[in-house]
């Protein structure tokens, strides 16, 4: 049943990252892959905060953490197209924007991640 | 609205994969190290960077690729961990992480891509 769930959540995550990826190819016309950029940023900050969210939602079945953490934003999130991306600038030998890529998605990855899991302890600690 | 399908596909089962296989390397050899992540991230850089190299047909890169690939590799989960190792102030580990990641990952897409195109 958890393999389903994070299955079915994975087509939703897929889906959403195919189609920001779709709109931004009519609103980005530079070198800088944007797109995958900004989805990565995003689901670090949500996934560092449903790791401590989740779990405390007492509503929610048990099936759905890893459903809409693993499943959902895992899926949407990706590494395998950060990669082929940064190669594909270093063979267009863009060199300044391939260095500001990586070194973006690193720390700004980081970033997000732990905004997000200091968002999600600090509410918890409020509702206390 | 076929893409949109095939990449949902690709997703689903890309999702269980990832799932799948972090599920089982946790019960095989539980560490604190993210083995699971780092394996799935750097394989799927391989295969993504093979597909674009042999420039398969667009439905077949929006199933295997954007799809599949794209769900099976994750960066959220990648970053979570390191927070986490951050947390634990395991310093040594992180750096691994982080460096080995992108390194190789890189490296394995740059690898594929190659390979892809010479057949």
């Amino acid at each position: 049943m958890k393999y389903i769930a994070v299955g079915i959540a994975g087509m939703v995550g897929a889906s959403l990252r195919y189609l920001i990826g779709l709109s931004f190819q009519h609103l980005w016309f530079y070198d800088f892959p944007l797109a995958t950029f900004l989805i990565n940023m995003v689901g670090s900050f949500l996934l560092g905060w449903f790791t401590l969210l989740l779990p405390r939602l007492k509503f929610l079945p048990p099936v759905m953490i890893p459903a809409l953490g693993t499943g959902l934003i895992g899926s949407f999130t990706t590494f395998s197209t950060f990669s082929v991306e940064t190669v594909e600038l270093m063979i267009a030998a863009k060199w300044g924007i391939t260095l500001f890529y990586i070194l973006l998605s690193l720390w700004g990855g980081l970033l997000f991640s732990w905004l997000g899991y200091r968002f999600g302890s600090n509410k918890g600690r409020r509702r206390k | 609205m076929l893409s949109i399908f095939l990449v949902a596909v690709g997703g689903f089962f890309g999702a269980i994969a990832r799932y799948g296989i972090s599920n089982w390397l946790k019960g095989k050899y539980p560490s604190f190290f993210p083995i699971a992540t780092l394996i799935v991230n750097l394989i799927g850089s391989f295969l993504l960077g093979w597909m674009i190299g042999a420039n398969l047909g667009h439905s077949l890169q929006l199933l295997f690729g954007t799809g599949f690939m794209g769900a099976f590799t994750t960066f959220s989960t990648f970053k979570l961990e390191s927070i986490q190792l951050q947390a634990e102030k395991k310093w040594k580990l992180l750096a691994f992480y982080l460096g080995i990641t992108y390194t190789v990952g890189i490296l394995l897409a740059f690898i594929g891509m190659k390979i892809g195109s010479s057949f």
